[in-house]
């Protein structure tokens, strides 16, 4: 996705020439393309994320859009007083560009684990946030989006590959996208972790069990009428992130689950555990929190056994 | 609304009385710093109108401070008396930290070691905007103590943002003690030459010297610069001054 993003950024800074492009120094094979094509428009502040965003409200506040770029740990947890004070109390139109939300960057271990940052955004009011599943969706996202006042925060991917099975890259902010039709199951995805759903369906299809899926991109504005309207016809909903089980979308069809009074029962797949220094390659977390197709598969009979009874 | 005489004596009386008025402390480093708001709003910002894009930026980066800088702003005839008097009350938009919702406050502040970086930011803007504006920020000693503060300054150096000037109110005090036995932080005008500010010394209650020393720095091209300004605490007020409590 961020190869993608980088990309059609690059797209819309031909056109507009407010657009900046600030990195705490990384991003290596990533964001030379905007780096050649303006090169006075982009800046390697160093390893000082707390000050990139203080700069980016400088910038904004003369006119500038800044794009801002960093790992999904270190765009978010570092710099967040700067985020809330200098950019959301501002209502300055400033992106965030996170890389590596979920276990994107396994084998560097849970300093580079994008655990919580949805949670933590969502929290604020004040910045829209989206979590865009595939490349494809990650390019609609930010055409959607890149000129909307205040700030934005993007967890975006690594890969500028695979895409997701029925999303076909729709995005429309404020609305979550039906990518399979079903009766019996609905689960609702967040992010790339969107592709093991897909599977997870596949199989659970061979076992006469038809699923909806639902992909969640759009966390503020939060799609909470197209969840609500979905979730009436399930009396069972799973909800999928590679993040935090709190904060995340399971919390948010909660939320719309609690306020509405629906007759919904939820179960939350993700991670429900801090980290315990192990560790490993993305597929071997997916599998370790249960986010693998299979084990969604082995949570999703489970619940359909446990619903019945 | 008009312009008045903008005195220190007359920005002090603002401070006791509207302090006094709303029963609100932070007195003593609003009084620390009221020369230097003197110097800036009468001899050096160029504001034509506080919403002209193209002016100087001031950013109180020690927003505890906020009431010396509402002080300048009606005295400049930027802020109705009315509006002053509802300092920290209730919906104003004057509390005690600066916002930027009103007119003649450039950035919201109010968390220390902020301010610098989004100076920085607006000092590159100007440069890259091509425009002669210039940015002045004013922290507090303490305010050395933040990382955040060194990574701005770092930057400023780093990209020679010479349109960019900070002041140090150096009054020796912070809010538990003195600032020599909280973190040390002497000699301060070396630190800031250490990272390649071009770095002053300046009584910090002489208007004319601070003047002239801002007049005097070149901000076209070079390094970013800093007057470390030498302040007594509570100024002007004879049992406040140099007092913690």
């Amino acid at each position: 996705m961020r190869g993608t993003f980088v990309k059609t950024l690059v797209e819309l800074a031909e056109r507009d020439p407010r657009i900046l492009f600030l990195t705490g120094d990384l991003g290596y094979e990533v964001v030379e393309p905007f780096a050649e094509a303006f090169p006075d428009r982009f800046f390697n502040v160093g390893v000082a994320e707390q000050n990139m965003v203080g700069l980016a409200a400088g910038l904004a506040e003369a006119g500038f859009i800044p794009f801002l770029y960093s790992i999904v740990t270190f765009a978010s947890m570092r710099p967040y007083e700067f985020i809330r004070n200098d950019l959301i109390l501002h209502r300055f139109p400033v992106r965030i560009a996170a890389v590596g939300g979920g276990f994107e960057y396994g084998s560097s271990g849970a300093t580079h684990h994008g655990m919580e940052d949805v949670g933590i955004m969502r929290v604020q009011p004040g910045i829209t946030v989206v979590a865009p599943a595939d490349h494809e969706q990650a390019r609609a996202v930010l055409l959607a989006t890149w000129d909307l006042p205040g700030p934005i925060y993007y967890r975006l991917g690594k890969d500028d590959k695979s895409i997701v099975p029925g999303l076909d890259g729709r995005f429309e902010l404020g609305r979550a996208q039906l990518i399979r039709e079903g009766q019996d199951l609905l689960i609702i995805a967040m992010g790339s972790i969107a592709s093991e759903v897909v599977s997870a369906a596949a199989a659970l299809a061979a076992k006469s069990i038809s699923c909806a899926i639902a992909v969640v991109a759009s966390l503020n504005p939060a799609p909470v009428d197209d969840i609500a309207n979905i979730l009436v016809r399930f009396p069972l909903v799973l909800t999928v992130e590679a993040h935090y089980v709190v904060g995340g979308v399971g919390s948010l069809v909660s939320e719309v689950i609690a306020e509405r009074g629906l007759r919904c029962r939820v179960v939350r797949c993700g991670v429900k555990s801090s980290p315990d220094g192990v560790s490993g390659s993305q597929d071997y977390f997916h599998r370790a929190h249960g986010l693998s197709s299979e084990l969604l598969v082995e949570t999703a009979l489970r619940a359909l056994r446990g619903a019945k009874q | 609304m008009g312009k008045r005489n903008i005195s220190a004596r007359e920005m002090r009386r603002i401070i006791l009385d509207q302090s006094n008025r709303a029963h609100v402390g932070h007195i003593g480093c609003a009084l620390s710093i009221v020369d230097i708001i003197v110097a800036l709003y009468a001899n050096v910002l160029r504001i034509p109108d506080p919403e002209d894009t193209d002016r100087d930026r001031f950013i109180l980066s020690k927003g505890h401070a906020g009431l010396a800088l509402y002080g300048a702003l009606f005295l400049k005839g930027w802020l109705t008396e009315d509006n002053l008097n509802t300092f920290c009350g209730d919906r104003s938009l004057l509390g005690v930290h600066p916002e930027h919702a009103l007119v003649g406050v450039d950035f919201s502040t109010g968390s220390l070691g902020h301010g610098l970086s989004m100076g920085a930011g607006a000092a590159l803007a100007a440069r890259l905007q091509r425009s002669a504006r210039r940015v002045f920020v004013l922290v507090s000693d303490a305010e050395c103590d933040t990382g955040s503060l060194w990574e701005a300054v770092m930057f400023a150096a780093h990209h020679r943002l010479s349109n960019l000037i900070v002041i140090v109110d150096l009054n020796g005090q912070q809010a538990l003690g003195y600032t020599d036995e909280v973190l040390n932080l002497n000699p301060m005008l070396n630190r800031w030459r250490a990272f390649d500010w071009d770095a002053h010394e300046v009584d910090g209650h002489n208007v004319a010297k601070i003047t002239e020393t801002i007049t005097g720095l070149e901000t076209a091209f070079g390094p970013p610069h800093v007057l470390v300004a030498h302040t007594v605490f509570g100024k002007g007020v004879s049992y406040m001054e140099n007092q913690i409590k």
